[in-house]
């Protein structure tokens, strides 16, 4: 790129008007390329009331998810990226020539690139009476709102459209407890993806879920009703009875603006755009439902993910094009799987198809290919999706079928051709809404990810729709195993075992020492890393003292000395302050003790304070102060619970709902000493705001007018990872039998050091899979968890007091075994007014000057 | 081990404390007062092999700390070892080589007599 072009992309003004999912993608892209570009300025324009949110799986909206669980940003969030946005500024007017638009409210904003992703609006049909009450679409939460609001006063609903929205809006009608009728014009359902047969199957089985299908109606006119609200009257002299009326009938381009502004439109709507996403004004780019790409409106997601990355790469000079997007489907409607690829309806010329059929099981399969039967064309799988991944594989990679292609898709009744990933090309897409490749899989392992969920977090594969989980699982294990990272997972040489595996053999076993485990599951002496393993679950299982005898040997020297190595040899000393609060007079004795033994004091990030420089022979003499002064260890040295950081909640804050500062120190005191497979950190907030930046901990809680919301598995660090919305509006003890629960399980099954935000991303089945092992309880699991949390909980101690009573415990605080001098090569030097280590070099300068003064006599005889 | 041709040196067997100051499968301090200079021996009890005793200097030269005896002993593969509680690296215990980098740790002869544990300084 030249200067000049420098100088121009940095003054640039990027408008974007539209945040639905892919206006939000685009700003996303781009917001992420800018990074080495600060100067660009973005703004985001949206006619609605909200900013973007997961229209997807707006149906969840009805199964109690809200708003705020499906928005997809937030104005905190486009603060942070410095984006400049506006809710409720419909733009009006464009004025090409002098670059600027103006919104409803009669702003006049300047652009340089401006970009449309104003999306689609629901068509309906002009059919007489279609304007009345009750007559609802389906595209917005306030489309919702309304109809939640209408299924209040309303026994039947219909759902004129038999499409794939259609269905989805009647499985919300169902949901709502309606009544629910679908008409469709055409004679099957999901016209556009699946042939004939399948849609005789889908209707089957839709019709035993309760939901009435009408197939090849036209409805005449919408008339006031006998027995309900209205009546649908259809061409062929039927009628139908109904209180509400939905319309689903396909969806139009948002383009008048562009229309009313001189660009090019195609014949039947949809602005005009080239593979750079770039409309007939070269300033102007359109992208996702609004556009037009070779005379093709694309009505997925992912085509519009793609678009918007396109732009925002050509916005910054970088090359890209959009070259088209692949329209298999697969989706779970009313429960019913349906997945559709490629030429589902075997257009093609010479075009073969194989089908297979199962009626009483509700099953309905078939493949296209072409006519030599050496290509996949396309396919149609009803009741049954599971061959979709490698189905979709073979079409998207032209890859050569086997001699009988139907194998494909017929019963296990013989050996199944599998599809091995290393038939795949490394451009083979693995995760359609992302966009990524086998390539950036096998990248992203070459760049460090070590675990499926390291993949997951570098390259975003399966975390859109999730179908490709198992593909990407066997992508990723082969890689792994092809460099030589063994996917067992053995801890170590001594043990050929999983974490989880010896946790449930020290709890079936009885097993209460490492030299038993030792003996009758291992070989060798151990390690560093199956010892503290073993105490950890030893711990978790009997919740011995950690220094009784057999255990001492085992731990981690900063559980060993109940504080924390730093680099020099000594440790920091972190007494526990529960929820952040602490008297004054604590506070004093606390700056007391520091001041004496001259430690280095720090606020930590979890509401305490860390003192550090403690020599070992320092470490009891502190603890025993600290613990007259009313305080007990924090267990920072442990794997364990760390802090539960609160805001100040509802008794201070004007804000708050609930009382945030209590409930984390009920948590904290309740939790304390639990050892884990890693650190376990919480957070409460008082309300919504989230002071307490609690989405980001392990467990997470954030009060509101009802109660708790609960969220799990969140990390700060190295990779951050929000947590995940588990349980909404809970009272306090259903809040500490789901903690209680999930805290067990994570102890009895994580991997060793394995935080809660990779166990999550490693569990198969996730977020819902946690869900129904806790709170439906599917595993019977829950008495038992709740019973061991229990067990601990009875058992706790004050590790340094203990370790104070315990003169045997302290004949390890003693630098050495046979003299009482410090350890010389420990030296601080002066730093802020406050110590700190010495380097080497203020090291050997401290010690010459030392030896000078000392010995002076002695050297000045050697030289 | 040749303790003949060391011995010629003027080294000899001290004394370091008890038996019962060991602590089984882990690691005690012992600091070594010579004419000029300050020696941080760590010795390690591991009942379960045949030496018994081992002792190798304290200092971490990775770490650049005198914190060896504080870390978790063990094996690996059929090396005796001590892993540095600072950056984990192993140090065997018999000829004091770092498995992971080109590092030595001074190696000393160490013995159990009479309940007594010696040193070879």
């Amino acid at each position: 790129m030249s200067s000049n072009n420098q100088q121009l992309v940095e003054k640039q003004k990027v408008v974007v008007v539209g945040n639905g999912m892919v206006g939000h993608h685009f700003v996303e892209q781009l917001a992420q390329l800018r990074t080495a570009n600060p100067a660009i300025e973005i703004t985001v324009l949206s006619a609605e009331s909200r900013l973007a949110y997961d229209r997807v799986h707006l149906s969840e909206y009805f199964s109690g998810k809200t708003a705020a669980d499906l928005a997809m940003t937030d104005e905190k969030t486009y603060q942070e990226w410095g984006v400049k946005f506006q809710t409720d500024a419909k733009v009006i007017y464009i004025d090409r020539a002098n670059k600027q638009i103006v919104t409803k409210n009669d702003e006049v904003i300047e652009y340089d690139k401006l970009i449309l992703a104003t999306g689609s609006y629901p068509f309906v049909p002009p059919i007489p009476g279609k304007d009345r009450d009750h007559c609802l679409v389906y595209r917005t939460i306030d489309d919702l709102d309304d109809i939640q609001a209408s299924a209040k006063v309303s026994k039947v609903g219909v759902v004129i459209g038999g499409g794939l929205l259609g269905l989805e809006a009647a499985n919300a009608l169902t949901a709502l407890g309606l009544k629910t009728h679908v008409v469709e014009f055409a004679p099957q359902l999901m016209g556009v993806q699946i042939d004939a047969g399948g849609g005789r199957l889908l209707k089957e089985k839709i019709e035993a879920l309760g939901v009435q299908v009408h197939t090849s109606k036209a409805t005449r006119i919408i008339e006031d009703g006998d027995e309900c609200r209205y009546k649908l009257c259809f061409s062929d002299d039927t009628v139908l009875e109904t209180d509400l009326i939905l319309f689903s009938a396909g969806i139009r381009p948002y383009d008048n603006l562009a229309k009313s502004f001189g660009l090019e439109m195609g014949e039947r709507g949809g602005i005009v755009i080239n593979n750079q996403c770039q409309t007939s004004d070269e300033n102007i780019y359109a992208i996702g439902e609004c556009a037009l790409w070779n005379n093709f409106i694309f009505g997925l997601v992912a085509p519009g993910y793609n678009m918007a990355k396109v732009a925002a790469k050509h916005i910054m000079g970088e090359q890209a094009s959009f070259t088209g997007a692949d329209m298999s489907t697969k989706l779970k409607l009313m429960g019913v799987e349906v997945g559709s690829i490629g030429d589902a309806h075997a257009k093609t010329t010479g075009a073969l198809t194989y089908t297979y059929e199962n009626q009483p099981e509700g099953i309905y399969k078939k493949i296209v290919v072409s006519s030599d039967k050496t290509k996949m064309l396309g396919a149609v799988l009803i009741g049954d999706t599971s061959e979709y991944d490698s189905l979709l594989q073979y079409m998207l990679n032209a890859i050569d079928l086997p001699a009988s292609p139907e194998a494909l898709i017929l019963p296990s009744s013989g050996e199944k051709p599998t599809l091995g990933v290393d038939a795949l090309p490394d451009n083979a897409i693995i995760c359609s809404c992302h966009n990524v490749t086998k390539g950036d899989i096998i990248s992203s392992i070459d760049q460090g990810a070590c675990t499926l969920g390291d993949v997951k977090t570098c390259t975003k594969a399966s975390t859109g729709c999730g179908g490709c989980t198992a593909l990407l699982k066997n992508v990723a294990d082969k890689e792994f195993s092809s460099r030589g990272v063994e996917v067992k997972k053995d801890i170590c040489e001594h043990f050929a075992y999983s974490r989880r595996e010896i946790f449930d053999i020290v709890n079936v076993e009885k097993i209460k020492t490492f030299d038993e485990l030792l003996a009758s599951h291992g070989k060798g002496h151990g390690c560093e890393v199956c010892k503290p393993l073993t105490a950890s679950i030893l711990a978790s299982v009997w919740n011995d003292y950690i220094l009784k005898k057999p255990h001492l040997s085992l731990q981690d020297t900063n559980d060993t000395y109940l504080g924390n190595m730093q680099k020099d040899g000594t440790y920091s000393v972190v007494p526990r302050v529960a929820g952040g609060e602490i008297t004054p007079d604590k506070l004093i004795a606390l700056g007391q003790v520091a001041k004496k033994y001259k430690l280095y004091t720090k606020i930590t990030g979890g509401q305490r304070v860390d003192l550090f420089g403690a020599r070992v022979e320092e470490l009891p003499p502190i603890w025993q102060e600290l613990i007259d002064a009313g305080f007990e260890t924090g267990h920072a040295y442990g794997k364990s619970l760390r802090t539960v950081k609160s805001c100040v909640g509802s008794i201070w804050c004007r804000f708050g709902v609930q009382d945030s500062v209590a409930m984390a120190i009920a948590l904290e005191n309740r939790y304390k000493g639990l050892r884990a497979p890693h650190k376990i950190k919480f957070g409460v907030s008082g309300c919504t705001r989230e002071c307490a930046e609690a989405q980001s901990k392990d467990i997470g809680i954030i009060a509101t007018e009802k109660g708790w919301n609960l969220y799990v598995c969140g990390n700060g660090g190295m990779k951050p990872r929000h947590g995940d919305l588990f349980a909404i509006d809970i009272d306090d003890e259903t809040l500490v039998n789901y903690i209680d629960c999930i805290l067990m399980f994570y102890v009895r099954t994580g991997d060793r050091l394995q935080r809660t935000s990779v166990w999550m991303d490693n569990m198969e089945g996730g977020l819902a899979y946690l869900q129904s092992v806790i709170i439906e309880d599917s595993l019977k699991l829950t008495d038992y968890l709740q019973a061991q949390m229990a067990a601990i909980i009875g058992t706790y101690q004050c590790e340094w007091k203990t370790t104070l009573s315990d003169p045997e415990a302290l004949k390890r605080f003693k630098p050495f075994v046979n003299s009482s001098k410090p350890d010389s090569n420990i030296i601080f030097v002066q730093e802020r007014d406050q110590i700190r280590p010495a380097t080497t070099d203020e090291k050997i300068a401290q010690r010459s000057q030392t030896v000078k003064i000392t010995n002076a006599g002695k050297i000045a005889e050697e030289a | 081990m040749s303790e003949q041709t060391i011995s010629a040196k003027n080294k000899h067997w001290l004394t370091i404390c008890q038996t019962s100051d060991l602590i089984k499968d882990s690691g005690i301090c012992a600091l070594i007062e010579q004419e000029f200079e300050e020696k941080q021996v760590a010795i390690f009890h591991l009942p379960n092999t045949e030496k018994q005793v081992y002792a190798v200097g304290n200092y971490d030269p990775i770490g650049q700390a005198n914190v060896l005896y504080r870390g978790i002993v063990g094996s690996v593969g059929d090396d005796i070892v001590v892993s540095s509680p600072l950056y984990k690296q192993h140090f065997c215990l018999t000829t004091g080589k770092c498995l992971q980098e080109d590092k030595y740790i001074e190696v000393f002869p160490a013995r159990i007599i009479d309940d007594y544990v010696q040193l070879f300084v």
